[in-house]
């Protein structure tokens, strides 16, 4: 079956003899008379496209990718690293989970829906706040949903989105289309040294404010120091506080219930999903009382006819395929099993194995800034603060050639400027920034 | 089971083409398998914090299974849950194929796990399947550029409106409506309102296809989109489609098609000689992908000609001949900008990229082929009323005096995944059934006796069904009313 050549799919089972039978049971010839297409529009089926057998189509797709160079990333800003075991990888792949879609008949998808009423559990813990969605597709995204949830929940005539100076340019670009129907206009606030400028946040914020948005650990890796802060200004103004971070950092900084957030948005794909190229886990927790004004699909308890406590999608009324034009989000088909590879990694991690990678990273990145530092033409780390993972770091000679030069040598770093590279720690060895901070002496001179 | 009822003789029922279905369950007193919360828990250390107290947060309990106990917690959990490879999904409207087994492969190569923001050296292969990608799916639309950016159908159509939008922008028009028929997926209704246009819901005909007049006087100059799916969702060709264009044209709009059911039209119609001027492809529908379980999926948005220009930032294309690359990214000149963070859902890319080759033209033709037999054969083999045809690749059926939800979970005793219910509202208690091609004769008739003995089976077997799932029937109603939703709700 597999292997053949084929003139067919090699995914249909049918054999001369049984499509025959078949055509006979309808009552037509071929199965051409099944078609009602109007000849004016019909396709004469040459794509132009030539079927292949498995064996080289894996050959050719290995030859292709074989073309991506053997780089040593030192590449963060939002997509990390961590290794993933390969029990996550081998459960996620049991074709039970795999190959079934949402959950619309619960009763015989028990064992998908346990498993994301645990992820909804464990981001509930992790933020502090009373409710998780089940997944949205990326950081970017859930951020443009926590855009139109204020503006949903807005209590005054407002319409500013107040976002951080420092803010990845992929999440900035699509949180400006998520408002794109809206009257909400984002803005961005000042950054003093990588952490938010109070100061100037005061300034601007005002009861025009729905939403103030704010990072730990910024897309620059620091550690942000005033998160009290910006939630009481926000609290001050009647505006939603909506605070990105990942599970790993959350394993380890405050808890964002504690600091005032309302919502919590960002990137759980550090767990569970090795790089895929920017492929993502959309991160969406939020305070309970907003449970009716929440974008996409929520798993709940219930019983069942013999008592048995279970599992179902809930308040589907949110929803698309149900209130339409007036649902909470357009989402449909999200990232479940994606989301599924996050909880099997964290519920094997654990709170210290998870608290463990946040402290490494913390001195991964402390260790790795003070020997870039030692480099001679470069300064590290850039901005005076406590950084996770990752770290911005000052170049007299400019940038963009040292990033060049740095292929060259077998590594990818990110350059933000003329004169600034971005460093991140996570997924290399001890002997990898060895001889990354060898290579950078000699291209940083 | 041979179509008799499954509560009966359950031992003695061994017919050639016979089974027997009872799903696992794992239970535990009044749970299934326990929480991994119920298990084990530990708690964080913060004294070795290499942060100051005021940075770091008090407590952190979170379950923690050592491998053997969290492999056997997620094989349980996976025992009790339904695929495509398990049985049959005829789930109309979700297009549930068989997912080949080799695609996992060739995705999980690990030259291609990079990180997104390598330099474009640094990605030529990966950027070299996701130009082929957009050529495929060019072809197979009749488009002419293509973007693999969104990371979802409903991403697809956010990405659509948007460039509609945009389009109408640039030509000077104020354009504010989009109409949408009102049996269209949910979704259509959605992403038009999150881009921020009214929504102008366009009655059926009787014929259970758009109506002329009707659209005749939704349209105006205030038209910015009309979304079609076609064949709709009542599996009907929309045969006045050439008109229906010319009508939107003419009122200075544009055509959206949806690409939900576009396994009908594989090779055999494209959605670009229609008279579309923009589409999404599902191609976790179309194109094999997983489900996952709700996701991911992929929601390629293709475009004529002269909406390029406006498509998502990057595209990839091939780099000038003095180059001494192949492929770059390049920005639209009039792009709307981002609708996800990067390039979207890259394994679920690869592996439709590596379905689309291995079926080729012949594989492409015979999959719309075998995929519009299977749904004629089975209607012709199911017994409730099917009003609305010819249709394709699903046909809705009525429960007619029952309801279709109730027959849904009885369905589920049968051993087989039930159709969508209640939907499209046009039918009354509808039975969307939608087999796709990888189902053979032998399983198809194993679907129509699990239709036909709950067709003749009574209120109060259907009430009480499901019985031989994990779960007997759940309690929506409470789900609801007393919100649990995570595993503190539960302890409160």
């Amino acid at each position: 079956m597999n292997g053949r050549e084929t003139t067919g799919t090699p995914y249909a089972p049918h054999g001369d003899a049984e499509t025959r039978e078949m055509l006979d049971a309808v009552g037509v010839d071929t199965e051409e008379d099944l078609f009602d297409i109007p000849e004016s529009v019909r396709f004469d089926g040459d794509l132009g496209i030539d079927a292949r057998t498995e064996r080289e189509i894996r050959a050719e797709m290995a030859d292709e990718l074989a073309k991506n160079r053997d780089l040593t990333e030192l590449l963060g800003r939002g997509h990390y690293d961590y290794y993933v075991p390969s029990a996550v990888e081998h459960l996620a792949d049991r074709s039970e989970f795999l190959t079934s879609y949402t959950q619309y008949q619960p009763e015989v998808t028990q064992g998908f829906l346990q498993a994301l009423f645990e992820y909804q559990s464990l981001l509930v813990e992790l933020t502090g706040l009373g409710i998780a969605n089940c997944s949205m597709y990326d950081a970017a995204t859930a951020l443009g949903e926590a855009a139109t949830l204020a503006e949903r929940l807005r209590v005054t005539s407002g319409s500013r989105v107040l976002v951080p100076e420092h803010l990845e340019s992929g999440r900035r670009a699509v949180l400006a289309n998520y408002v794109a129907g809206t009257d909400l206009v984002v803005e961005s606030y000042a950054m003093d040294d990588g952490n938010a400028d109070v100061d100037a946040l005061t300034d601007r914020v005002d009861d025009e404010t729905v939403m103030v948005y704010a990072e730990t650990p910024t897309v620059r890796g620091c550690i942000e120091e005033h998160l009290d802060a910006l939630g009481d200004l926000a609290d001050d103004n009647d505006a939603l506080f909506v605070l990105g971070s990942d599970p790993v950092s959350l394993a380890l900084l405050e808890e964002p219930a504690s600091v005032g957030a309302d919502v919590v948005v960002g990137s759980a794909s550090a767990l569970g999903l090795p790089q895929s190229y920017g492929m993502d886990l959309g991160l969406f927790a939020c305070r309970e009382d907003f449970v009716r004004q929440v974008p996409g699909r929520l798993v709940g308890a219930s019983t069942d006819a013999d008592g048995t406590r279970t599992y179902t999608l809930t308040l589907q009324t949110r929803e698309q395929h149900i209130r339409r034009e007036r649902a909470t989000s357009n989402i449909c088909t999200n990232q479940a099993w994606v989301a599924l590879r996050a909880a099997m990694h964290a519920t094997g991690l654990g709170a210290d194995g998870l608290a463990d990678l946040a402290k490494r990273d913390v001195a991964d990145a402390r260790d790795l800034a003070a020997r870039v530092d030692d480099v001679k033409g470069v300064q590290a780390p850039h901005h005076d603060r406590h950084h996770l993972r990752e770290f911005v770091a000052h170049t007299d000679q400019p940038a963009p050639a040292i990033g060049d030069d740095l292929v060259d040598e077998g590594y990818a770093v990110h350059v933000l400027d003329e004169h600034h590279v971005q460093l991140c720690t996570v997924g290399t060895t001890e002997a990898e920034r060895d001889d990354f901070v060898a290579a950078l002496t000699e291209v940083a001179r | 089971m041979n179509g008799d009822a499954p509560d009966g003789d359950d031992g003695g029922d061994a017919s050639a083409d016979g089974f027997h279905f009872d799903q696992a369950r794992w239970s535990d007193g009044d749970r299934h398998e326990p929480l991994s919360s119920e298990k084990r828990t530990t708690e964080a250390e913060y004294d070795d914090s290499p942060l100051p107290d005021d940075l770091t947060r008090d407590e952190l309990e979170l379950p923690k299974l050592e491998e053997p106990d969290l492999v056997r917690h997620y094989t349980r959990l996976s025992e009790m849950n339904y695929g495509i490879d398990s049985g049959p999904y005829p789930l109309g409207s979700c297009t549930m194929k068989y997912n080949p087994a080799f695609t996992e492969d060739v995705a999980a190569d690990p030259n291609g796990l990079v990180h997104p923001d390598r330099p474009v050296a640094g990605v030529q292969g990966t950027l070299s399947v996701l130009y082929s990608l957009q050529d495929y799916l060019a072809r197979i639309g009749g488009m002419d550029a293509v973007t693999l950016q969104p990371p979802a159908g409903a991403a697809g159509e956010f990405t659509g409106v948007l460039v509609a939008d945009a389009y109408h922008e640039h030509n000077g028009g104020d354009r504010s409506e989009i109409i949408v028929p009102e049996s269209a997926h949910g979704t259509n209704f959605a992403s038009a309102a999150l881009a921020g246009f009214d929504v102008v819901s366009l009655p059926g005909g009787e014929d259970g296809r758009v109506d002329l007049e009707a659209l005749e006087e939704a349209l105006s100059e205030d038209t910015a989109l009309l979304m079609l799916t076609n064949p709709n969702t009542l599996g009907l060709f929309e045969r006045d489609i050439e008109q229906i264009a010319d009508m939107v044209h003419d009122a200075g709009g544009l055509l959206y098609y949806d690409g939900a059911n576009l396994n009908a039209l594989l090779g055999r119609g494209r959605p670009g000689d229609m008279g579309f001027d923009v589409m999404h492809y599902n191609v976790h529908k179309t194109f094999a992908t997983p489900h996952g379980g709700g996701g991911p999926g992929a929601g390629p948005v293709g475009v004529v000609d002269e909406l390029a220009e406006f498509l998502p930032d990057p595209q990839v294309v091939e780099a000038p001949d003095a180059s001494p690359l192949k492929y770059e990214f390049e920005t639209p000149e009039r792009s709307i900008g981002k609708v996800h963070g990067k390039y979207g859902n890259w394994l679920v890319l690869a592996k439709a990229y590596a379905y689309i080759a291995r079926l080729g033209n012949d594989g492409l033709n015979d999959a719309s082929a075998k995929a519009v037999l299977n749904a004629n054969y089975l209607a012709s083999q199911v017994e409730y009323d099917v009003p609305y045809g010819p249709f394709h690749h699903e046909f809705v059926a009525s429960a007619g005096d029952q309801d279709a939800a109730d027959v849904a979970k009885r369905m589920l005793d049968y051993g087989v995944h039930p159709p969508t219910t209640k939907w499209p509202e046009i039918v009354s208690e509808a039975l969307m059934t939608e087999p796709t091609e990888i189902e053979g004769k032998r399983t198809l008739d194993q679907l129509a006796r699990a239709f036909n003995a709950v067709a003749s089976e009574d209120d109060e077997t259907l009430a009480a069904a499901p019985e031989r799932t994990t779960a007997a029937r759940i309690d929506q109603t409470e789900a609801a009313r007393d919100l649990r939703l995570s595993w503190r709700a539960l302890d409160d």
